[in-house]
């Protein structure tokens, strides 16, 4: 479905991304793990249109995707969320995912109609699915750390996206949100056939859900494989697992 | 989709406020209809740039230029063509719109601070050129003795006329903020990338606010036309421009009636310290400078923010 092919960027002198490669099929949950810095962050920026691959392809469904800006991507079927947490918060929960949905759906030009009437079954299913609908009403920005990450997710799935990607969705969660989260992701990929492309530091969750990782250190790609590939992978383990 | 108007909880009081307005030029001196006049047309105004402004996010620092344009347009028609006297009250918001689609399509391709300094350039630039065309906009003497339309010849009449304008504009500007378009230029203002990500054009969505915008406030410069039966460069020029920016951040920026509130209480100083002080920007400057300190969301966002902890309580409640 996605295949990045010996993609750069750099930053002034700085290689943030320096040929890395990565193939996602269709339904898969496909994890990337690496020290901080190792530019995965910039991948999936590259790969959602924030920031120009200096080199290397881009293929979705076949199709180049390097070089087109995020809306067009974002309507391609690709959405993301973020690690830091990037919502409305001036918004409530309810509207913060609805502006994807009236964003999916060709509507977000329409006038004069009020918009608290259009697509709202839609908004509900999605806040239901992730938890989030007995605070529809509430500013987002008046939410808890844990609540904002998984709205960060619903108004991901606004899009109806075929491809998700997650950059750490859990990062400063509780445990219980933690497992909660991962719980979400799954239900997500299973009941929706979600392809997900994610993120993680925590080795954990890493290897138990994800059917493929990749493992990039200094923007490169050391290995993608499957869970026990890179487990016995010894550059990985010299570089990642074992070695800091 | 009027519905939507007459369910809002402001209606009631709307439509009493409304009719109190409509019968006070009956009672009070001609001085003060004629007051209550030039508010409104500032409060269209400053409603126009708070929907850039406040509901958008864009740094629009010079807007009176298109107050300016769309005054010029049906002055200028008005009195050197001899068409009917509606087009010129057509063209004027068209003229001003169009103005604000050129300035504003190379305006977008910029973020925040530069956004507001170029708008501020391109506007002075038409501003430099009313000033100095006399032939054509008779410069800095302006353009007097409009002509108008015979039904809007009383003082009365004209102001009738200017209430129910408003009136009409802040009910479509209303509609307008409460459907996707507006929500999703609220969602813009609070975090565009985000907006791109879920797949919206930014900057065409941008764009389509200012149009909108300008357009209104075109049709103020129509009224103040209508008010004043002359047009002059000040209308153009920017100090009038940070003043609305003032009426804005003053009455409440995040807030929908908030810029009416703000221009009613900077055109009251205006008038009534310019009878005692000729330092009327001092003034402003104090008020401007109090604003900052004790006012940051404007006395609207003021007044909303007293209530609001009653009512986070009463949702989170709802919820646990």
């Amino acid at each position: 479905m996605l295949q990045v092919e010996s993609v750069d960027k750099s930053f002034e002198d700085f290689m943030a991304v320096n040929g890395a490669t990565l193939t996602v099929g269709k339904g898969e949950i496909v994890a990337v793990i690496g020290p901080n810095g190792a530019g995965k962050t910039t991948l999936f920026n590259l790969i959602t249109g924030a920031l120009k691959r200096d080199r290397g392809r881009i293929v979705f469904k076949g199709e180049d995707i390097g070089g087109l800006p995020p809306y067009e991507i974002c309507k391609k079927g690709i959405s993301r969320s973020y690690q830091i947490v990037n919502i409305f918060p001036r918004l409530t929960v309810f509207e913060n995912v609805q502006v994807a949905v009236l964003s999916y759906q060709r509507r977000s030009l329409n006038l004069f109609r009020p918009a608290q009437n259009i697509a709202v079954e839609e908004t509900r299913r999605i806040l239901e699915s992730v938890g989030l609908l007995v605070k529809e009403r509430s500013t987002a920005g008046s939410l808890s750390h844990g609540d904002q990450k998984r709205l960060e997710i619903a108004i991901a799935l606004g899009n109806e996206p075929e491809l998700l990607i997650l950059d750490e969705p859990t990062a400063g969660m509780s445990p219980e949100e933690t497992q909660a989260t991962m719980e979400l992701i799954k239900r997500l990929a299973s009941m929706r056939g979600l392809t997900i492309l994610f993120c993680e530091h925590d080795m954990d969750i890493v290897f138990s859900i994800a059917q493929s990782i990749m493992v990039m250190r200094h923007g490169q790609t050391i290995i993608q494989g499957s869970p026990e590939e890179v487990r016995s992978n010894k550059e990985v383990q010299e570089a990642y697992l074992g070695g800091e | 989709m009027f519905k939507e108007v007459i369910r809002s909880k402001w209606f009631g009081p709307s439509v009493v406020i409304f009719l109190i307005l409509f019968v006070l030029p009956s009672f009070i001196p001609r001085f003060y209809t004629y007051i209550l006049a030039l508010i409104y047309v500032t409060s269209l105004l400053a409603m126009s740039l708070n929907l850039v402004v406040g509901h958008g996010g864009m740094f629009q620092f010079h807007h009176a230029v298109f107050y300016g344009v769309g005054a010029y347009t049906v002055a200028l028609m008005l009195k050197k063509t001899s068409l009917p006297m509606w087009t010129g009250f057509v063209a004027g918001p068209i003229v001003a719109a169009f103005t604000g689609l050129i300035i504003g399509w190379l305006c977008v391709r910029l973020t925040r601070l530069y956004f507001g300094m170029l708008q501020i350039s391109l506007g002075s630039l038409i501003w430099a050129i009313v000033l100095r065309w006399y032939s054509f906009t008779g410069g800095d003497d302006g353009i007097p003795g409009i002509p108008v339309p015979p039904f809007l010849s009383s003082q009365n009449n004209s102001y009738y006329f200017i209430l129910i304008i408003l009136v009409i504009c802040l009910i479509i500007m209303y509609l307008i903020l409460r459907s996707p378009f507006g929500n999703t230029l609220q969602a813009i203002r609070d975090n565009p990338q985000r907006c791109e990500a879920v797949g919206i054009n930014v900057k065409r969505h941008q764009l389509i606010a200012i149009v909108i915008a300008t357009f209104f406030a075109g049709v103020a410069g129509v009224l103040f036309v209508v008010l004043e039966r002359s047009v002059f460069t000040d209308l153009l020029f920017w100090v009038l421009s940070l003043e609305v920016f003032i009426m804005c951040l003053l009455g409440g920026w995040f807030t929908f009636i908030g810029p009416v509130l703000g221009a009613a209480i900077i055109v009251a100083l205006r008038t009534f310290v310019g009878i005692f002080t000729e330092y009327w920007t001092l003034i402003l400057g104090v008020v401007l400078i109090l604003l900052i300190f004790f006012l940051p969301e404007g006395v609207m966002g003021y007044v909303q923010e007293l209530f609001k902890p009653r009512t986070r309580e009463a949702t989170e409640g709802g919820h646990r």
